[in-house]
């Protein structure tokens, strides 16, 4: 029996070392897009072991319900594989949440399981897991829902708002310091749920649209290490690495998304976009736009060498990005050479804009990084602008007082010829007037996005007969 | 108590620097998949789950159990799903090597 029972607790944690092989393959794998669907296959196989090792556990004897919940949690996952490319923000907001109830509730069930005798080391990590996941729950729930615009998108903020946040996260602080010390107080316990699942709400109320790719990146960091911190508590090296590996992507993600709108963490989660500008906008005199047709548009394309598109979130709002993919043949077939120009924050999360055209099936090899294609702006001859406004905006080379001065962006303004398709001259969605829109050299086209590309695509049908 | 303790945070430190390095070499190309594909492997917090349910030590953390196999289900199912389906789409222009 004891022999027996030593060999299974064997194989239980080879099963989990390969696991924990297969999840770092993974990510290796995903680096490049020819292996990128090996990584997944890795992260499959190493799931389907891990789970099969944890119900060789000598202590469960309840299978019944470990396989009604299997079965409803796939039910519940299979239709959440399949939303429609545009809504992957919301989708991916949403799992970190589902993650991140998951380790609450086993950290609340752990708490009171053990309680009074909970090491103070267990206890500081128990409760860094709890507080971590529940703000992860409500922050992630928040985020969905302003990506899915069930609450207002807009960041709402109001005077002494950090003093507040900072104020509600300090009081289960606190409380987890008590219950370091006084493991046994477990009616304290429900405050390190409550108070961080307020905070969570908190600190989304601030948080603007186009701040999403940093916040839905912080949060999945957050998740990652409350996910490591379960580990510690389960004594589980397979979860303190997914954990780890989950933690430091989300970590790295938010680095690259700060720096891409030259902003800090800290100025993301306290520094309410929305605010500011709203002194930066008076004082602006009538200035000429030049607008474009359809027709126009078409013509000046067609007679181009090279063209950029700059795709942004108006592209992913208006379902533009199949229209896009006719409009490339189309210019394509023409002889022109066509490339896209992805900024790193545009859309709503790290990638967005490369996931719908690729959905599109534009060919990966003509989305450009940021850095990559900067520099052929002044061999261009068609910069068109689709649905994006900060990230082409020349205010942040040139105007201090702009609150985007210093994010980098794509150079459009040196390309020979700029065109800008956009609903009206409505400032975007940060409210940041766009001195782009008034050079000499810059076409306005007013419109939809999906139907006027849709109009310049039968332009150039029109003009190969 | 102590030495596992030690050996958890040796566990985290490396795993924090392979994480780093591999994550570092993921094009911003593929910053999608990666974060959903991480969101399935996170959810390999299951395992703690499944045994809450398993042991069925009182009856709060059994029904928490439950609830939470179903959260963290859903995130391996769909995870897994919405990765593959982004990855299939990336094609490339040039001819692939067989």
């Amino acid at each position: 029996m004891t022999a027996e029972f030593a060999g299974n607790q064997l194989l239980i944690e080879v099963l989990y070392l390969v696991a924990s092989v297969l999840f770092i393959l993974s990510l290796k794998w995903l680096s490049a897009p020819s292996t990128a669907r090996h990584g997944v296959l890795a992260g499959e196989i190493g799931m389907v072991l891990a789970i099969a090792g944890t119900l060789l556990h000598h202590g469960i004897v309840d299978y019944k319900w470990i396989a009604i919940a299997l079965v409803i949690g796939s039910g519940i996952g299979v239709p959440l594989g399949l939303v429609q490319m545009t809504a992957v923000p919301q989708r991916t907001a949403l799992s970190h949440a589902f993650g991140a109830l998951c380790v609450t509730l086993v950290g609340t069930s752990e708490f009171y399981l053990r309680t009074p005798e909970v090491p103070p080391f267990m206890m500081a990590v128990l409760s860094m897991e709890v507080i971590l996941a529940s703000l992860t729950f409500t922050g992630s729930l928040m985020a969905a829902g302003k990506l899915q615009e069930v609450l207002p998108q807009r960041p709402i903020t109001y005077k002494g708002q950090n003093f507040v946040n900072l104020g509600v996260l300090a009081v289960a602080i606190v409380v987890a310091v008590y219950l370091v010390l006084h493991p046994g107080a477990r009616e304290l316990f429900p405050v390190l749920i409550v108070v961080p699942l307020i905070f969570g709400v908190l600190m989304i109320v601030p948080i603007g649209g186009a701040d999403m790719p940093t916040v839905i990146s912080l949060l999945n960091s957050y998740a990652g290490l409350s996910a490591a911190a379960m580990g510690f508590v389960l004594n589980s090296k397979l979860l303190i690495i997914a954990g780890a590996l989950d933690g430091s992507s989300g970590f790295i993600l938010s680095v690259i998304m700060s720096k891409a709108m030259n902003r800090s963490f800290t100025n993301v989660l306290f520094g309410a976009f929305g605010q500011v500008q709203a002194a930066a906008a008076g004082g602006k005199e009538e200035r000429i736009v030049r607008s474009a047709t359809a027709d126009e548009a078409a013509g000046i394309l067609a007679a181009a060498n090279r063209v950029v598109v700059v795709p942004g979130y108006g592209m992913a709002v208006a379902q533009a990005q199949h229209k896009v993919r006719e409009l490339f043949d189309a210019l394509t077939k023409k002889g022109v050479d066509v490339r896209f120009a992805i900024h790193p924050v545009a859309g709503r999360m790290p990638g967005h804009m490369n996931v719908l055209l690729a959905e599109a099936d534009i060919p990966y090899d003509k989305l450009m990084e940021m850095d990559d294609i900067n520099g052929d702006f002044p061999q261009t001859d068609v910069a068109l602008i689709i649905g994006a406004n900060d990230v082409t905006n020349p205010a942040a080379r040139t105007d201090q007082s702009s609150p985007i001065f210093g994010m980098p962006i794509l150079d459009v303004d040196k390309a020979r010829t700029v065109m800008v398709i956009k609903r009206s001259m409505n400032p975007g969605f940060a409210g940041i007037d766009n001195p782009l829109y008034y050079l000499d050299r810059t076409l306005m086209l007013f419109g939809d996005a999906k139907s006027f590309v849709n109009g310049i695509v039968h332009e150039l049908a029109g003009n190969s007969h | 108590m102590g030495s596992t303790l030690i050996d958890g945070l040796f566990v985290f430190m490396l795993a924090g620097f392979i994480g780093f390095e591999v994550i570092r070499r993921v094009s911003p190309l593929l910053h999608t998949p990666l974060m959903s594909l991480t969101n399935a492997l996170d959810a390999i917090a299951v395992v703690g789950a499944i045994v809450l349910v398993g042991e069925h030590k009182s009856n709060l953390s059994f029904i928490l159990g439950v609830i939470a196999v179903i959260a963290a289900t859903s995130n391996v199912v769909g995870g897994f799903l919405i990765t593959d389906r982004m990855l299939k789409m990336f094609k490339t222009s040039r001819p692939t090597k067989p």
